[in-house]
Order: structure tokens, then sequence, then C-alpha cells
């Protein structure tokens, strides 16, 4: 049985009803326009629109693939890809995070454990902190290291 | 009176022959038993990620060979998927075949790998390691006769694979697996049902199955702990579409679960290259890519395989370049090293090290 | 100038010391040639406690090398006989460390606590006709008092060492030597109630059958325990490599480490000196009178070959379920040998109070019997435990539906 990717429109309808006053707008960026496979949410409600998705019956997105984040220059962009194992379907979520410092999204460690390592990454090398998350440190880098490698300014 | 007592924080790593690489574990023991864990990686972060951001596409797959260096066959299947999904490349059906033929070689590498490296931890000095790599060092030789490397290989490219097989790989291969059939039958015999390895495996470190899927775990450690989600059979990629093969799994989740579920999986993978044998036909080894790939500008891609360690993924992003954007490898290990705690935490130091090696976990693969 | 030694004195049985004193008493003084015909049995022993030890390194490493199908040492000498030597000279060029905060006096003495008891235990053995160095009638005794130094030695080591995965080994090292003291004593004390005696002279003729025949069960917990008391595996937590690196010696290095292993090493030949002596009849063989020696290394040799083969092939224990096989199952098993061979020689010995061969062979019979219905019993009790019915509960091979 193949697994099917959910696509944009048909998670857009059903989290903005489900979560209210939590869609962004998809948007143009640097490096030219993306497909419609994504949802995308407001950075502020990532929690909120996280919790949905992992309750609601028709979506229940149980398994955390992977959290990454992208720096695109003037914004940072955090995907998260999420499947559901009793569903058997995938889905990518996005936000986006202006500017380029003291950048803080929520975390959805208590949601899915799986995202406790990624999210420390997330922070040590792009300079995200996520609130929320019970050992916000460094993972890969030593305490006291000056900056955050992988962003687009570091070398 | 009762005796007083004083718990005792020991560094174990980063040097320590039983921690799998590089990998530094600080616990509180009271005696022996473990009261807290805390891991602590990056001693062998080497930047892949930033690497890849100045490197065009097809050098990058040299960089994808050291991320789990005992399966690399895999992890450029992997990148090459993503690649070939970012680009719209479609891979010639030889190429398909050889694809799974190695992966599935490789997933029996490193599987013996594991298997070996577990039962050493368990203290038996060497005999079922020797064992196994007898039989590792066999799938090792066929690697340099297909790509000239034995370990980091770099064998696949985006739109195919780089070499065709030579004319002697088929007759080395049959005999290999020939030879194998009665090797791998003496390592089962001698460890399977020897009773020290079950009384020290059974019910130790037990993983429930909620709590796997709650924190991301995928490969044989989720399938030890009742689940049979194995992404050649949810989502096929290369020729696993025809491909028969069962996916095992059992329900206790301990240690010993985690141990058979990859013996197992050897004989499947077996089973897999036999039929690849098979159905393999003559035809073109790479699709017609250019040396240098530019993929349109803003596309994306998601690629992943079911390596040997779980769910291996490369995520990339293209801004219409020779190199990629940003390249984020989601490691199957880092991930299953979320579920540390929950499994050390109340047994003892000697299980510490033997739960360790049946996570089979890989610091090139953590650290990236 | 024939010094002659008075039939009272202890060294009179001893051919050996008898023939070398007279030998030199026929050129220096007869105090003298006392102290330089003791000196040369010394020499002797202790020569071939540590020769041996040396020896055995190899013989180990190449059949652990066999039974991993690969070759072992080759490269130095025939067959790489004399890569003991080599790694000899390579550890006395060592640097010899002190740990900063270890306690160094302490610390500089333990190889030599460790060495001691080693070769004070060949004083004893016979190893041909009369050889025995000092042929003690409390010689079984003198043997489990001196092989309890070795867990001194071990905590010395441990404590010294300010160390915290030597404290570990020397902890769990400790714990397992005092827990399997006691099954060894009780089973010792079943071939000191056949023999008669606590000399092991008089043990090695009392074997009219071996007493691996007559006494099964004191056997087997004498090799068990053995096994444990020499840091072999599969009860070798107190040094295991994979988990606590090395364990109590971790920070030896140069002699210190070299004596430690001879120690080690020596250990086994010796502990298989003893068991050859106590079950396995000694020197006892065709024309034993001449080639009493040649059969002893014969058997210690059988003896040394199947550790080895042990230690190539099992996994390690845990601390817990070491203590609990100790506790649990050996000492049952060694009471139930002392009562059942208690009653055996009570009722079976004729009024000097000696046994004879068939006797012996009667309790061989018996106490075989008396093995097997305790095995099956403890067999059928930790089933459950050791080997739950069925391969693993709910595994299943799933067929994933094919495209």
């Amino acid at each position: 049985m193949v697994v099917l990717k959910l696509s944009g429109e048909d998670l857009t309808e059903k989290v903005g009803a489900g979560v209210p006053d939590s869609l962004a707008s998809a948007f143009e960026k640097p490096t030219g326009q993306t497909s419609n496979d994504e949802l995308w949410i407001k950075s502020s409600r990532v929690a909120d629109v996280a919790s949905f998705l992992k309750s609601d019956t028709g979506l229940d997105f149980n398994f955390l693939n992977s959290i990454s984040a992208v720096d695109y220059i003037n914004h940072f962009e955090v995907v998260y890809h999420l499947t559901s194992m009793n569903k058997e379907h995938t889905a990518i979520i996005k936000t986006r995070l202006d500017g380029r410092e003291e950048l803080s999204l929520p975390s959805v460690y208590h949601l899915w454990r799986g995202a406790d390592f990624q999210e420390r990454e997330i922070w040590d090398l792009m300079g995200i902190s996520f609130t929320g998350h019970p050992n916000m440190k460094r993972i890969m880098l030593w305490e006291g290291f000056d900056g955050h490698p992988l962003r687009k300014d570091y070398l | 009176m009762p005796i007083q007592t004083e718990p005792m924080t020991v560094n174990i790593g980063p040097q320590h022959p039983s921690t799998h690489g590089v990998f530094r574990l600080r616990v509180t023991f009271d005696g022996e038993e473990i009261l807290e864990v805390e891991p602590i990686f990056g001693y062998l972060h080497r930047g892949t990620e930033k690497l890849a951001e100045e490197r065009n596409y097809t050098q990058i797959v040299t960089l994808t060979d050291r991320l789990d260096y005992v399966s690399s066959m895999i992890n450029n299947q992997a990148y090459c998927l993503a690649v070939e999904e970012l680009a719209g490349v479609e891979v010639p059906q030889r190429a398909k075949y050889l694809r799974t033929l190695t992966a599935e070689l490789q997933r029996v590498a490193s599987h013996l790998m594991g298997i070996g490296f577990f039962l050493q931890d368990l203290g038996t000095l060497g005999t079922p390691l020797m064992y196994a790599f007898r039989s590792r060092e066999k799938i090792l030789d066929l690697f340099e006769m297909l790509c000239g490397a034995r370990i980091t290989v770099s064998y696949m490219r985006p739109g195919g694979v780089f070499f065709d097989a030579p004319e002697d790989f088929w007759p080395a291969l049959e005999q290999f697996l020939e030879d194998f059939e009665t090797e791998y039958a003496e390592i089962e015999q001698l460890i399977l049902e020897n009773e020290i390895v079950m009384v020290r495996t059974r019910g130790v470190s037990i993983l429930p199955l909620d709590m796997a899927i709650n924190a991301s775990v995928s490969g044989p450690v989720l399938r030890a702990s009742g689940s049979d989600w194995d992404w050649r059979k949810k989502a096929p990629y290369d020729a696993y579409d025809r491909m028969e093969f069962d996916v095992p799994t059992a329900t206790g989740g301990d240690n010993y679960d985690r141990f058979w579920v990859r013996i197992q999986e050897i004989h499947q993978s077996i089973r897999i290259v036999k039929q690849c044998i098979e159905q393999i036909e003559p035809g073109p080894t790479r699709a017609n890519v250019p040396l240098i790939i530019r993929p349109k500008p803003g596309a994306e891609a998601y690629g992943r395989v079911e390596a040997s360690k779980g769910e291996l993924a490369f995520y990339l992003v293209s801004d219409g370049g020779i190199s990629p954007y940003r390249m984020k490898v989601r490691s199957p290990s880092l991930i299953n090293l979320t579920v540390t705690e929950h499994l050390l935490v109340g047994w003892k130091l000697a299980d510490m090290i033997v739960t360790l090696g049946s996570l089979d976990i890989n610091m090139g693969e953590v650290d990236r | 100038m024939n010094c002659v030694l008075g039939s009272d004195n202890i060294l009179n049985d001893t051919v050996l010391y008898r023939v070398i004193y007279e030998a030199v008493g026929q050129v220096l003084p007869c105090g003298m040639s006392y102290v330089v015909a003791g000196l040369a049995m010394m020499l002797l022993l202790v020569n071939g406690v540590l020769l041996g030890a040396g020896l055995f390194s190899w013989v180990e490493r190449r059949l652990i090398g066999r039974f991993h199908n690969r070759i072992g040492p080759n490269r130095w000498g025939p067959f790489g006989m004399l890569q003991p030597l080599a790694d000899l000279v390579k550890l006395l060029t060592k640097e010899d460390l002190t740990p900063r905060g270890a306690d160094k006096l302490v610390f500089a003495i333990v190889p030599v606590v460790m060495v001691a008891p080693v070769i004070l235990v060949m004083a004893v053995v016979p190893f041909a006709k009369d050889t025995a160095l000092a042929n003690l009638n409390v010689g079984i005794l003198y043997i489990l008092a001196v092989t309890s130094i070795t867990s001194i030695a071990i905590f010395m080591a441990g404590w010294s060492s300010d160390n915290r995965y030597a404290m570990f080994g020397a902890s769990r090292g400790v714990a397992v030597l005092i827990s399997y003291e006691v099954p060894v004593v009780m089973s010792l004390l079943g071939v000191v109630i056949v023999a008669g005696s606590m000399s092991l002279d008089d043990v090695v003729t009392a074997q009219a059958v071996p007493f691996f025949l007559v006494q099964p069960l004191a056997f087997f917990v004498f090799l068990a325990g053995t096994s444990a008391e020499l840091n072999r595996t599969p009860f070798d937590v107190a040094e295991a490599e994979s988990e606590i690196i090395a364990g109590y010696h971790i920070e030896y290095s140069g002699v210190k480490f070299a004596l430690i292993q001879a120690a080690e090493f020596g250990a086994v030949l010796t502990s298989s000196a003893v068991m050859v002596t106590l079950f396995l009849g000694g020197w006892s063989g065709p024309f034993a009178s001449y080639l009493g020696w040649a059969w002893f290394l014969m058997k210690i040799g059988i003896l040394a070959f199947i550790f080895s083969w042990v230690r190539a092939t099992f996994p390690r224990l845990r601390i817990d379920q070491l203590l609990a096989f100790a506790w649990k199952f050996l000492l049952p098993l060694s009471i139930i040998n002392l009562f059942a061979t208690a009653l055996e020689v009570y009722f079976l010995r004729d009024a000097a109070g000696t046994l004879d061969t068939t006797d012996l062979w009667f309790m061989a019979g018996i106490n075989f019997g008396v093995a097997f219905a305790c095995l099956l019993i403890f067999g059928t009790l930790i089933k459950e435990k050791v080997r739950p019915a069925g391969p693993i509960t709910g595994a299943t091979l799933s067929t994933g539906e094919a495209d």
C-alpha cells in the first residue's frame, strides 16, 4: 500500500476549519515559487496546529519525520514533515520567521518526543530557539560556542 | 543502621571500546544501577550540511558516503532519490535493480556488523564477531569489484549508478550467496539459542510501541516494538515494488527482540538479492543527466529510504544553482537516541552497554 | 660432609629436595646446603609458574585465534612461540605510570601481592611422586587460605588507582570472589572426606579411581568456582573489557602490568594443577614413578584447554546473575554433594577407616545418579526464566501486500 502525500489545499481547508487564525499565505521566495504540497501556518500557532493535526481523527499524524530549518537571508523557514501511520498519509507543514535575531517558535516536544534532539540542533546550528522545550541547549557544539554555523552569514 | 551511599557520576566514553564510536554518556550510578543518563555527542560533527552547500550535486554523493559509514550504499541511494525528485529525472530499469541489489547487500553487511558488535558487547570476546565479519568481508570484496571501494563506495549517482557490474561480479555474487547460507546458519545456531544471551537480553530495556512512535523511532528498533512500518513496503522506491519479502516484527521491544529482528532482516535481504539477480535485464545504467545538475529554482524534495538503521531522508532545497541551497539529513541514529534515557534508567551498567548495542547507532550519522 | 636429613623433617619426603641437598652437601657445609637446596627448589617452582604463564598466554592466543577462524600470533618464532617474549620486552620498556591521586605505596605493591599467592600455591602441589616441596598435612586448607589473598589484591588495585572504572571492577571482583569461596570450600570438603586427609599427597594416593568420577558434583562446582575466582569468562565481570575497559588493572602499565598478567595466567595454571591433583589423579598414570611429571603436565594441559575453550564460547553473565549462580545453584549443589558423600563414606568404610577401589566405584555410581537428579531438578526450576516457551511471543513475519 503506497503512502499518500496530502496536498496543500486539502490540509489548508481542514486546518483552517479546525484551528482558527492559524494560516499564513504562501509567498514568493527569493529562490523562486515552490509547489503546492505544503501547508503554511503562522509561527505563533505552531503548537496549536500541531496538536490539532495529531488529535484530529481524520488526520491523526502520530509520527514526526523531521524538522528542518532553512535560512533565506531575510527570513527563516521551519519545515515539519509528518506521517500518519494509521491513516498512511504524509504532510509537509511550513512556517516562516522574519528577521534574523531573537527568533523563537513554540516547541512540539510535548506532542512528539522525537522533536527533542532536532529542535536542539536547530537552535545550535541555526539560532531559532523553541519555547517550551525542557532542555534547550546546544547539542552538536559546546556551550560557549559563538554563533550559529549553518546560517548563511557564518563563513 | 542504614548504609550511607552516594551516587557516582561517571563518563562513559568518548573513548571506550563499546560506545560504537565517539559517543559520550554522562551516567549517575548508585552502585551498579543507573539513576540518570545524559547523552552528549558532537565529537564527530564535520559540518556535512554546510559542506553540501559548496559542492555540486554529484560531488555530494561522496559526502553522503561518510554519514553512516557502515552502510554507504544506502546513504547514496537516499540522496540520489532526493536529487532525482528535485530535478525530475527518471532512472532506467537496470539501474533500479542494481541499486536495490547493492542496497540490500549493504543492509546485510551493516546488520552483520550490528549483530557482531552486539554480541561482542555481551562479552563473548570476539567469536561471533569474527564469524559475522567473515561474511561481511566477502560482501565488501563484492563492492570492491563493483566500484573499487569497500567502505565509502560512492557507487550511485543521481540518475542511476556509476558503473555497470563487471562480468565476473555475477558468478562471485552467486558464490557468496551459496557460502553465506552455511556461514549464516552457523552464526544463528551459535547465538540464537544461547542461554546466557537470552538471560542477559530478554526483558531488558523494553520500549513500548506508543513511546517508540512518539519519539520518531524507526527501523529495526521500531519493528521490534510491534509496528510493521517499513518504507520499502509503504512507499516503494527503486525496484522494491517488484520484490517479494516479509517484514519481521516482534512485540516485546526488549534487547533480544531488536537483535532478533536484525537477524531475520538478513534473511529477507538475501531473498531480495536473489530476486534481483533473476529479474535484472541488460540496459542503460544511468539516465542522460548532465554532470552538473541544475534543478529548477525553488524546487524542494524529501527523499527517504529505509536504511539499515531506520528512516534516512534528505531534504533538499534548490535555488537553481549547481549546489543545493540547503541539504538537511534526517538521520535515524540521532532520532533513535531520543529514547536513550527511557531505555537505560533503572537498569544496570552491564545492561547499558548491551542496550546501546541493540539500538545500533552509528556516530557518523548522529553527528554528521 | 654427608648431610642427611632427619627423618622427622618434613622435607625428607620430598625426593627432589633430598637429592639436591645431598648433592650440594658434598661441597658445602650442611646449614648452607639446606638453604641452597631450598633456593634451588624455589627457583624451579617460581620459574615454572612464570614461564608457564608466558607459555599459556601464547597457547590461549593461538587457541582463541583458531576458535575465531583466524591464525593467532605467528610472527615471532616458529608458530609465534616467542610472542610472550616479545610482549615481555614491550612491557618492560614501557613507561611505568602512577596516577597523580593514587595511593603510591599500595599501588606499587599490588603486583607483588597478586603474584605471590599464585606461586605459593605450588609449594604444596606434588608434580611427581614425592616431589611436593612442603608436604603439609593441611595442604588443602593452605591452598584455600592462600588463594583468598587474591581478593585483597584486587581491592587494593581498584582502590589505590583513583579511578572510577577501577573501583567498579574492584567492587565486582571482591563480590564475586567472596561469593564463590563458599561453594568451592564445600566441594573440597567432599574430597577431603573421601580421601580421609587434607594432605595433597594423600589425596593423590587415595585416587585409585579419579575423584572427578567419584565426586562429579564437586568437580563441576570446583571447576565453575575456580573459573569465577580466576576472573575468566563467563565470570569475568571484574575486568570486563567491553564495559569497564580493564576493570581493576586499568591504571597499570609496564612491569606492574606484566606481573599482573603473569599472575592471571599463572593462576590458571596453578588452579589447574590443584584441580588435577585433587580430582584427576595428579601424577598417576602408567609408569608413574618415571613419567609422573609428564602425566601431570598433560592433565594440566587438558584443563587449560577447557578454560580457553569456555572463554572463547560464552558471553558474560551480569553481576547479579553471577552472584545468583553462586548462591542459588553452586552452593546447594555442593551441600548436597557433601551430605551424600558423608553418608556414603559412613556406610562404606571398613574398620580401619579406609575405602577400597570397589567402594569408590560404588560411590561414583551413586554420585552420578545424584548429580543427574540435581541437574534435572534445577533445570526444571529455572527453565522458565532462561528459555521462555516459544521463540518470541508475538513475533511475526508480516507479509506486506505485493503491489
